[in-house]
């Protein structure tokens, strides 16, 4: 399937996802292209096909980040934190369920925290937190993971910045022009209509597409909590014609 | 109920999730080894071809350099090419000796290079049929991308192929197109190595693709 050969994929609207030049998010400046894009009229094989990963051999607790840390490590402790679950549905732009394609999520702890040689926050790490899970969308393209709500974390933009509590989500694709990272923010976080990076975007409607929502019939009552987040990546073009 | 042809296409349509950056540490959740994360079962990294994959093996190396002329050294890299023969090898297995896809980073420690150990790839055709030189596409993110930047290495020894090459064409300016071009290096082991730095912004910018 992920061969592609005269696939098309509608194109990406440039003005709904960020622009790259964003001076509120600092960081941007110096590594955003002046030059325009140059537009590939007739994209080849080369954009439209992709990786296939249902072949790579994933460990059984690699979308469970309760457990994932602490394996082979001889230890029994659970994170800190309150237990969600994340889940949703990858589709296209028409409703089309994406199977079988990789989504890779990392994140802080609950106290804002990176496992991360880099984050030097102030906030602990967990010893039984790693903050990495992968899994593959099943048949219809559904995903699940089960992990701790990340806490806010100061960064160094304005004087005083903060993240909204966010999990960084990468969802694959049937093709490299689907390839997509995004974060999904958690519904209700008063810190997400004055983050810089979430203000990148323009658009009010394209911000709510990156919010997970609180939904309770796929919670467990006396564990954990559940936030929805669909996926949505660009249609598939049919084609019905040749070109001639 | 409305009419449908009432209705604008975009509302027929849902709209793509929008995109944020990778950010700063992007490798817990893509590069495990460079956030000093312990690897698990299977890991997608740099080696796309081993030394039993058809075709001339070769060494990709480059820096990420930003607008102030400084080194990027927190760069993660997506790289998608076809194998020596010219087809992309979809089927991602790490028993396989060739992988069309691959990932590296620049890092502190790398000195500020991402590197690949891959095959020099063969021809693939474009959408009309005409070939297109060799190339790896390459994707760029990094804490301060909004979304990723699409790019094409192509090789200086292909000269002839790179001159009659359709996409490289679409790039009207000529000292632009030269930005995609890969400069062989050989090294003291005498392995065959390519050199591709990238430029996101300013002098020599690299040319970025939508597509
Ligand atoms: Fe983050």
């Amino acid at each position: 399937m992920p061969l592609n050969k005269g696939k098309r994929f509608v194109e990406r609207d440039r003005s709904w996802h960020p622009v790259a030049y964003t001076p509120g998010y600092k960081t941007a400046v110096a590594r955003s292209p002046s030059q325009p894009l140059v537009s590939l009229q007739s994209p080849s094989i080369s954009e439209v096909s992709g990786p296939d990963f249902q072949h790579l051999r994933m460990g059984s607790h690699d979308n469970d980040l309760l457990l994932n840390y602490r394996e082979g490590k001889g230890q029994d402790g659970l994170p800190v934190g309150e237990r969600i679950i994340m889940f949703g549905r990858v589709t296209d732009q028409f409703g089309k369920p994406v199977p079988h394609t990789l989504v890779e999520m990392w994140q802080a702890n609950a106290g804002g925290r990176y496992r991360h040689k880099k984050d030097q926050y102030l906030a602990p790490l967990d010893p039984n937190f790693g903050g990495v899970g992968r899994c593959l969308t099943d048949e219809d393209g559904w995903y699940r993971f089960r992990t701790i709500k990340p806490g806010p974390y100061p960064w160094p933009n304005g004087i005083n910045t903060w993240r909204p509590s966010h999990i960084h989500v990468s969802v694959m694709g049937p093709s490299v022009s689907t390839r997509l990272i995004t974060q999904m923010y958690f519904e209700g976080d008063p810190l997400i209509p004055i983050c810089p990076i979430v203000r990148t975007l323009n658009d009010p409607e394209a911000v709510q597409t990156m919010v997970g929502r609180l939904d309770m019939a796929h919670s467990r009552p006396m564990d954990c909590l559940a936030y929805r987040f669909d996926i949505v990546t660009r249609g598939e073009l049919q084609t019905y014609f040749e070109n001639v | 109920m409305k009419q449908p042809n009432s209705t604008p296409t975009t509302d027929l349509m849902l709209r793509e999730t929008a995109s944020q950056t990778a950010g700063p540490y992007v490798h817990i959740g893509l590069a495990l080894s460079i956030a000093g994360l312990p690897p698990r079962q299977e890991e997608i990294w740099s080696r796309m071809a081993t030394p039993e994959a058809d075709g001339q093996p070769i060494e990709v190396v480059g820096s990420v350099i930003d607008g102030n002329g400084d080194l990027v050294r927190d760069t993660f890299i997506e790289a998608w090419q076809a194998d020596a023969h010219g087809e992309y090898q979809c089927d991602f297995d790490l028993e396989k000796p060739f992988n069309s896809f691959g990932r590296s980073a620049t890092t502190v420690e790398s000195g500020g290079e991402w590197s690949l150990t891959t095959v020099k790839p063969g021809i693939v055709n474009a959408a009309n049929g005409k070939p297109m030189a060799p190339h790896i596409n390459l994707a760029v993110f990094a804490r301060g991308i909004n979304m990723q930047l699409n790019t094409r290495m192509y090789f200086e020894d292909e000269a002839e192929a790179n001159a009659a090459c359709p996409i490289l064409n679409a790039v009207e300016s000529e000292s632009r197109r030269r930005t995609l071009i890969a400069r062989r290096e050989e090294s003291e082991d005498g392995k065959v190595r390519y050199r591709f730095d990238i430029r996101l912004r300013g002098e020599g910018e690299t040319v970025f693709f939508d597509f």
